[in-house]
């Protein structure tokens, strides 16, 4: 028999882990033309970036419903390639984890990169490397630090989620029921046992995870 | 009368009104905030006591209140919870009383989606099904007796979705998300307006949605707080909460 806490924890690793991997395949380019421009779209693309940091999941929570649902663009456009509503779903929690955890994954990038300067680049293309093996032979080892960061923290953060997945999962058990809102629930149902042993569990988890980027962090050059 | 002296019978006056005027904490069940709004300022002309207000699920409100929570008076979503809080010493004994009787709808915001048979359960062509959570929230035990009543219970279990509360519910309906769920029939009525289609629900289906308000222990002495339990069974309420599309106890 498994125990009931384990689709809940299933379900939000899956969503961690993929919310991760999305998010370092955007993030890494779009990190690095953000270290490397001059253009005026930086400062409103970093400010969108940035901007689940300031507001509350409620207001992107509420908004993500509305988007999703049949009148709105999103809805409209999944709808029209067959695909259904995205809210209630796995995929609708994906899209909201991307974007609510996307800065938590671009900062730490933009920062490694910006860390790098512009010198070890230009001598590896005086020594006639080509842009693309430039960026990936000189720039992406001298931030591994950073790329350590951004994939843990993206990952954490993505566990930690509530305030999404509340407005727009719906509390599908093994579809939308992650941990979070399994501890939500067994709090509003005053059985504080599996509400204790789930949250000491994520509180543990996290801990963790942010001791050793921590300690890793310190030994190599620190960007983060 | 001089200008003085008007002076000081406005002070004096106005000393005496604010040593009377109180604030009252009322933790409310989301269901019952349309009412509840106008309720609180009727209550305010009338006595000049402020009705502070806080909306949310009835389970919530059970555990912020054992743990403390600065509530004057509770207005519950069902009866369980009062009498639980009367027997854990939480309430005051005797203060427990009924000002509403909930009534359950099937809702969906297109028109004609939802018949007034309630056989668009069966036969509509919907992906989702909004209930409120019927672990925490009385509205979502009665829509869970509905569909087990009807039989529809297990086969409708892939197309449930859940809301923390019958508001959070309304909303997954409201931005079509949902195409149809069970709601609160005081939430599409809101004062008479109505929007979509509905099938007002037999009160056969569940069992009776009564809502009971409760004082709470440490307010025991709190002037604002009884005058407003008593303001709840005043005619004018009354007719307040019946426009909202609740029965009253007899």
């Amino acid at each position: 028999m498994t125990p009931d806490w384990l689709p809940p924890v299933l379900l939000t690793l899956k969503l961690a882990a993929s919310t991760t991997l999305i998010l370092m395949c955007l993030g890494i380019p779009l990190a690095w033309w953000l270290a490397n421009t001059h253009s005026w779209l930086k400062a409103p693309l970093n400010a969108v970036i940035s901007l689940p940091i300031v507001l509350p999941p409620t207001v992107i929570g509420f908004y993500l419903l509305l988007l999703l649902g049949p009148k709105g663009a999103i809805g409209q456009m999944t709808q029209s390639l067959g695909l259904g509503s995205l809210a209630f779903t796995f995929y609708g929690l994906l899209l909201g984890s991307v974007f609510y955890s996307m800065p938590f994954v671009v900062q730490p990038l933009q920062n490694a990169f910006e860390t790098i300067g512009k010198r070890p680049m230009e001598a590896a293309a005086s020594l006639g490397a080509s842009p693309i093996d430039c960026f990936f032979t000189v720039a992406l080892p001298l931030a591994r630090p950073g790329l350590w960061t951004a994939a843990v923290l993206g990952f954490a953060h993505t566990v930690g989620e509530f305030g999404v997945v509340l407005m727009i999962g719906g509390n599908i058990p093994e579809k939308t029921q992650v941990i979070s809102i399994y501890i939500y629930e067994h709090v509003e149902t005053l059985e504080y046992g599996q509400a204790h042993l789930l949250s000491m569990g994520l509180l543990l988890f996290s801990f963790v995870v942010l001791s050793i980027l921590y300690a890793v962090n310190k030994r190599s050059r620190g960007v983060f | 009368m001089t200008f003085k002296s008007l002076t000081l019978l406005i002070m004096g006056l106005s000393c005496i009104h604010t040593a009377m005027a109180e604030d009252v904490q009322i933790a409310v069940a989301a269901n019952f905030a349309g009412p509840m709004q106008k309720i609180a300022r009727q209550f305010q002309q009338a006595t000049g006591h402020r009705a502070i207000l806080s909306f949310g699920s009835t389970g919530k409100f059970y555990t912020q209140i054992k743990n403390g929570a600065p509530f004057d008076v509770l207005l519950s979503a069902d009866t369980a919870t009062p009498e639980r809080l009367e027997r854990e010493n939480e309430a005051v004994s005797g203060s427990r009383d009924t000002y509403a009787i909930g009534k359950l709808v099937l809702w969906s915001p297109q028109s004609n989606f939802v018949d007034k048979m309630g056989q668009a359960l069966i036969t509509g062509r919907y992906d989702h099904i909004a209930i409120a959570n019927p672990k925490v929230a009385p509205y979502g035990i009665a829509a869970q007796q509905t569909m087990q009543k009807l039989n529809l219970w297990w086969n409708l279990q892939s197309k449930l979705v859940q809301g923390e509360n019958i508001g959070q519910t309304h909303q997954f309906i409201e931005t079509g998300n949902a195409e149809l769920g069970f709601v609160a029939l005081s939430q599409i009525q809101g004062d008479g307006k109505m929007s979509g289609s509905y099938w007002l629900v037999p009160q056969k289906l569940y069992s009776p949605l009564a809502q009971q308000a409760v004082l709470l222990s440490k307010a025991r002495d709190n002037a604002a707080a009884k005058a407003f339990l008593s303001f709840l069974k005043s005619t004018r309420t009354r007719d307040v909460i019946k426009s909202y599309g609740y029965d009253l106890p007899k």
